[in-house]
């Protein structure tokens, strides 16, 4: 296998992009990465999408988004697994790297979610669900993660305040990104008493629904030492499944998925957690932040609401987490989030990420998330 | 110089309250009415329609001005609930003040525009002196889907403006219209309630509208904020005003008089028009008031007043807004209210 290496990343604002297409966004955000790498020809490419389907009514967007970047011929592949799209699309547009198969890949994420109105991005949501054993009961995604949040508060003692403190810090994080759909802060009492959605989570819980995409260059380590590029490597990649349905799992307080694609990406990049300087992970709610740093080792099962409580896991902690903003600040556009952390990891790792760069940091995570865990990706990056 | 000679206001008697709207739909209450600041909307009885209270509204605005109705040469109403889909409205409200057959009558649509649009035709046929006086009205019986956000605040209302050169209360002292090509909201033809775009209907509709108007006349009639007494805006909720209001430097001040969203709810056609009749009942003369309507589709009218020494003479001689939103309210229930609303039909 050759060693890859990230040499370009590019995102534009997103937030509710009314008056620009799926296409417009993508070939905006596509054109940054290119250029941040300094190439204007990909040997393939891949775009992590959920549901172009359902919010847009446009399917086979692979070839439409390649003719659109003037990329055709080459391959191009779209990939959905849920909210782990992008994600996925990074890990295999790092195995066509790796394998020898392809030089310079382009993988991006994308989803464009406001040309509908909030039902139908709900509905187009829930089909991340198992429709069959969850969906015909009427539960949505705030609904799953109210009863994962209400079993962590029964079975832990996780506090509905440690909940507010995911957002509350995820929101000063993103308050330092000028590309965060929410460049605003909040506090404990204004999540507290915002609109309940699911008990016991409520609005400011929740990761918003928005338009943008985000994409990465990617090429053997060996070309990028001969462009002369700063040099961002992938050193470990994991991806695993688990049910999709909460009522299959034997303790919905823990994320099986990403436990399994961690352990990968660890072992693969022979790494620990205590290794990790920097971490990006899915928080689609609150409660998923603090699940997931337990399931990848950063924290002892359980003690995810205590780690950000403690202050470990803020900009100046001992470990910051989703410094992007993450999910609840920088936005949410479900196909291009995995690839959106991918960017605020080279950034970091770059020391290009302005008011919010960590000091000698030297390697990052992202962890990405399908639904309520029922896939997850986990990649490992390291600055040469 | 051209102006308003008389002005009325007609508001239903009936009210619901949002807690009595949210407690059906297990809606959170407090919520909406801290986050839309709304408490409690006017909803009209059965029988009651856009034209009974242009009726009302228009007699009320004759009472104040004392002419003769066969000296009405336009008579328009603008609303998005003309209760027939073809049979004009206006041709009714000319009949019952008296002002028919010598006189031109319209319907206006433009969402909840439309009343403002029936002034800005009135004003300039009086500037042309094609007509002596002229009639506009702004009246709806707005419709919310149930369940809907719009139904804590679909309400309903009337204002009437004449339009005269003579005795004025306040006269024009500029008017300019902003429109794009916007949708936002919308209702097609067989359908009972509109459709939104969420909010869609919020940065790229109601403010960027709302602003381009108000910089607009400001910028014509070389004015600033500061310059006015009183300043009313479109009134879909009770935040919206006040946040445009922020947005283009006006102070809580100027804009309170003229709110009535929180105990109205929007009245669309009505809601600005509204909005300046409270603004009036009020006002001194050298005031000078700002009204910017909003219309969805999207578009928005605005007017710059001068109120003049008259309006001491005539602001007594009809009901005030405000009085109408105070007194003798009659609460309903939601069951009653959705008969009211024809939400729910008895079995033939």
């Amino acid at each position: 296998m050759r060693d890859v290496a990230v040499i370009g990343v590019g995102m534009t604002k997103w937030g509710e992009l009314w008056e620009k297409s799926l296409r417009t966004i993508f070939v905006e955000t596509a054109l940054l990465a290119l250029d941040d790498a300094g190439v204007d020809k990909i040997d393939s490419m891949y775009v992590g999408s959920m549901s172009s389907g359902l919010f847009v009514g446009q399917e086979h967007i692979a070839s439409l988004l390649a003719d659109y970047l003037g990329q055709v011929p080459v391959p191009s592949a779209r990939i959905e697994t849920a909210c782990a799209s992008g994600g996925l699309a990074l890990r295999l547009g790092f195995m066509e790297v790796a394998s020898g198969m392809s030089d310079v890949v382009l993988v991006s994420g994308i989803e464009k979610m406001t040309d509908v109105n909030g039902y139908e991005a709900t509905y187009a949501l829930g089909t991340a669900a198992d429709q069959e054993y969850e969906g015909y009961h009427g539960i949505t995604f705030p609904g799953l993660y109210a009863l994962i949040a209400r079993a962590h508060m029964e079975k832990y003692g996780t506090r509905r305040e440690q909940l507010a403190l995911v957002a509350v810090k995820n929101h000063s994080n993103g308050s330092k990104n000028p590309l965060a759909q929410f460049q605003f802060e909040i506090t404990v009492d204004s999540v507290l008493n915002s609109v309940k959605v699911a008990d016991p989570l409520r609005i400011l819980d929740c990761s918003p629904i928005t338009d943008g995409a985000a994409a990465a260059v990617l090429c053997p380590v060996e070309m990028a030492r001969k462009m002369n590029k700063p040099i961002v490597k992938i050193i470990g990649s994991g991806h695993a499944t688990d049910a999709i349905s909460l009522s299959s799992r034997n303790d919905i307080t823990w994320l099986e998925a990403t436990y399994q694609a961690g352990k990968q990406a660890y072992a693969m990049a022979d790494k620990k957690p205590e290794d990790i300087d920097i971490l990006e992970v899915h928080d689609c709610f609150t409660i998923a932040e603090i699940c997931v740093l337990e399931a990848l080792g950063i924290v002892e099962k359980g003690k995810g609401g205590e780690a950000v409580e403690d202050e470990i896991t803020y900009l100046d902690g001992k470990i910051p987490v989703n410094t992007s903003g993450g999910l609840k600040a920088k936005g949410h556009p479900v196909g291009a989030t995995g690839v959106a952390q991918v960017m605020e990891i080279v950034k970091q790792l770059r020391g290009e990420a302005d008011k919010r760069q960590i000091k000698d940091c030297r390697i990052g995570m992202a962890q990405n998330m399908g639904g309520s865990g029922g896939s997850a990706v986990v990649h490992i990056f390291e600055r040469e | 110089m051209e102006g308003i000679v008389g002005y009325g206001a007609y508001i239903p008697r009936y009210r619901i309250k949002v807690e009595e709207i949210a407690k059906v739909w297990g809606a959170d209450a407090p919520s909406y009415k801290r986050g839309l600041m709304l408490e409690e909307k006017s909803v009209p009885s059965p029988d009651q329609d856009t034209i009974t209270m242009s009726v009302e509204a228009a007699k009320n605005a004759l009472k104040r001005c004392l002419i003769n109705p066969k000296d009405i040469g336009a008579v328009y109403i603008g609303s998005e609930s003309h209760p027939y889909a073809v049979k004009p409205s206006g041709t009714v409200l000319a009949e019952a003040l008296g002002a028919t057959p010598e006189v031109h009558t319209a319907d206006f649509e433009f969402a909840c525009k439309a009343g403002t649009e029936g002034m800005y035709v009135v004003l300039n046929l009086v500037k042309t002196e094609d007509i002596k006086y002229g009639l506009a009205v702004g009246a709806d019986t707005s419709q919310g889907a149930p369940g809907d956000a719009l139904e804590y605040s679909a309400a309903a209302g009337a204002a009437a403006f004449i339009f005269g050169r003579d005795n004025v209360i306040a006269n024009v002292l500029e008017s300019y219209s902003y429109m794009t090509d916007t949708p936002d909201f919308w209702r097609r033809e067989y359908q009972y309630y509109p459709q939104h775009g969420g909010r869609f209907t919020g940065d790229p509709a109601y403010f960027k509208h709302i602003i381009g108007a108000a910089k607009g006349i400001m910028d014509k009639a070389g004015m600033k904020p500061s310059d006015f007494e009183y300043v009313t805006f479109h009134q879909p909720n009770g935040k919206f005003p006040f946040r445009v209001g922020k947005m283009l430097g006006f102070e809580k001040k100027q804009i309170e008089t003229g709110w009535l969203v929180n105990k109205l709810g929007n009245t669309y056609s009505g809601s600005s028009p509204l909005g300046l009749t409270a603004i009036l009942d009020v006002s001194k003369p050298r005031d000078k008031i700002l009204i910017v309507s909003y219309g969805s589709g999207a578009g928005s009218d605005a007017f710059i007043f001068e109120v003049t020494k008259g309006i001491d003479k005539v602001r007594d001689l009809a009901p005030k807004t405000r009085e109408l939103l105070d007194n003798n309210r009659c609460y309903l229930e939601y069951g009653e209210y959705a008969k009211f609303r024809q939400k729910i039909k008895k079995a033939a």
